[in-house]
């Protein structure tokens, strides 16, 4: 075990001698696939909810498909399946995007979280009280505004709870990512057991700093949730 | 043909996949009922065994619990066998992906049960006490089948997550969806075609699973009053 820290403890991590890796992989390819996917969920979300069907349908079956299916099939078929068509090569733009499995892993991930983040948002905004939504209506608020200061502003909110969750559940996706040649944290321990064949070792040290990174979520999202949910907790005398 | 002649081999590998989905189910529920009572216990050992379960499974990914316990479980078998001079036992892939995704979803289980349990209202098990009945009756008659109400979304929502997770045991050398598809491309160098059959598979049994879910939820909440608008 001590050896193990010594030698290889750069590489879990954020550094193996070439790139990027370990922890500090892990930890960027949650943060940039849950901030792409966040972004572009609010107004999927709001076209979820939205009573034309020309955009409520199509964001449906987005959401249906990649709910669907498992995230390893998503990844598989960008980064392999992709690459693998012709088109695809003889186009140089794209051929530079989908040779680097990095770039396929991102988007991949975003795509996934994306689509369970707008079904999240979407619930949140169908729960929003009818009396806020009418009493914005009534101020002569345009449907923009009555989005923009009303239902988001406490859609986002009630939906902490739920979104931390996928925050998590997504941590735990970025594993995935070894099979695309991305040197995140369980590829470090892969690479130490084939090195080293202590397997429950070089395993055993990613699963504790998996689990360091959890709770350090769950910690910070108890913060937020205190901090902008208070307005939802039972009032003390 | 639309497969290629690899429609057989797609065929096995579905089967594998929604075998080992259905065992792992059964294992999975089986200690998530053995994890919830052993929360709600009165003995504070069993209590801290089961929430040091639930913690440390539901904290680290499922893939990493997956390749530590395969090869570890490997290993140590090796040392028992030479320990034992007999000789070396290699752990059949499917047996080891389903006590590994039976074990990681026991815990997510046991979550689901623990909060099922606790929604009976307690004076239906008084009532029940109170006409008598054991406590093996109290759990067959009335807390039982009035949980698997309150447990039937959480118990449909894992069984989703675990069909997806299901995907992931191709990396420890199954031969399941994901690996038939991916060998067919490869040989028949229509690598996306294949995937996307692969996907496709998927989508089909979530899909089916989901009905079943709503029926089932139907069923299971035959006589609850709901408010009409």
């Amino acid at each position: 075990m001590n050896e193990i820290i010594q030698e290889y403890w750069k590489s879990y991590l954020w550094f193996d001698g070439y790139q990027l890796s370990g922890v500090a992989m892990t930890l960027w390819l949650l943060v940039a696939s849950i901030a792409i996917g966040g972004t572009l969920a609010v107004p999927l979300a709001v076209a979820r909810v939205s009573r034309n069907p020309l955009l409520r349908i199509p964001v449906w079956f987005y959401t249906y498909v990649f709910r669907g299916t498992p995230l390893y099939i998503q990844l598989l078929i960008l980064y392999t399946g992709i690459y693998s068509l012709q088109v695809v090569r003889d186009q140089p733009t794209l051929d530079a995007f989908f040779r680097e499995g990095i770039n396929c892993t991102l988007l991949a991930f975003a795509l996934n979280t994306c689509a369970y983040t707008t079904e999240i948002f979407a619930g949140a905004i169908r729960s929003t009280p009818y009396g806020e939504i009418e009493a914005g209506r009534a101020y002569g608020m345009s449907e923009f505004t009555l989005y923009r200061r009303i239902i988001l502003p406490s859609a986002l909110r009630r939906s902490l709870p739920f979104y931390s969750n996928e925050v998590i559940l997504m941590l735990h996706s970025t594993t995935l990512a070894f099979t695309a040649t991305v040197p995140d944290l369980l590829k470090v321990a892969r690479d130490v057991n084939s090195a080293t064949y202590s397997s429950f070792e070089a395993f055993g040290l990613a699963a504790v700093l998996y689990a360091v990174m959890v709770f350090t979520l769950v910690w910070l999202f108890r913060r937020c949730e205190n901090r902008w949910l208070a307005f939802l907790q039972p009032q003390g005398h | 043909m639309l497969l290629q002649g690899y429609g057989s081999l797609i065929v096995e590998g579905t089967l594998a996949t929604i075998q080992l989905a259905l065992l792992s189910m059964l294992l999975a529920v089986t200690l998530g009922l053995i994890g919830a009572s052993a929360k709600l216990s009165k003995q504070p050992a069993l209590r801290h065994v089961a929430a040091g379960y639930t913690t440390l499974i539901r904290s680290v990914p499922d893939l990493v619990i997956m390749l530590l316990l395969f090869f570890s479980l490997q290993i140590w078998l090796n040392n028992l066998t030479e320990w034992l001079g007999i000789e070396q036992i290699d752990i059949n892939p499917f047996a080891a992906g389903v006590l590994t995704l039976g074990f990681i979803y026991g815990a997510y289980f046991t979550e689901t049960f623990r909060g099922a349990f606790q929604a009976v209202p307690a004076g239906q098990l008084e009532a029940a006490v109170a006409y008598g009945m054991n406590r093996r009756q109290v759990f067959m008659r009335v807390l039982f089948p009035q949980m698997m109400r309150f447990a039937l979304p959480g118990i449909g929502n894992n069984w989703q997550v675990l069909i997806k997770a299901t995907a992931l045991v191709s990396i420890i050398g199954l031969i399941d969806i994901v690996k038939v598809t991916q060998d067919a491309g490869k040989n028949s160098m229509d690598l996306f075609y294949f995937s996307v059959i692969g996907g496709l598979i998927y989508l089909a049994l979530t899909t089916v699973s989901n009905g079943v879910l709503m029926w089932l939820e139907r069923r299971y909440s035959v006589g609850v009053r709901g408010a009409q608008l």
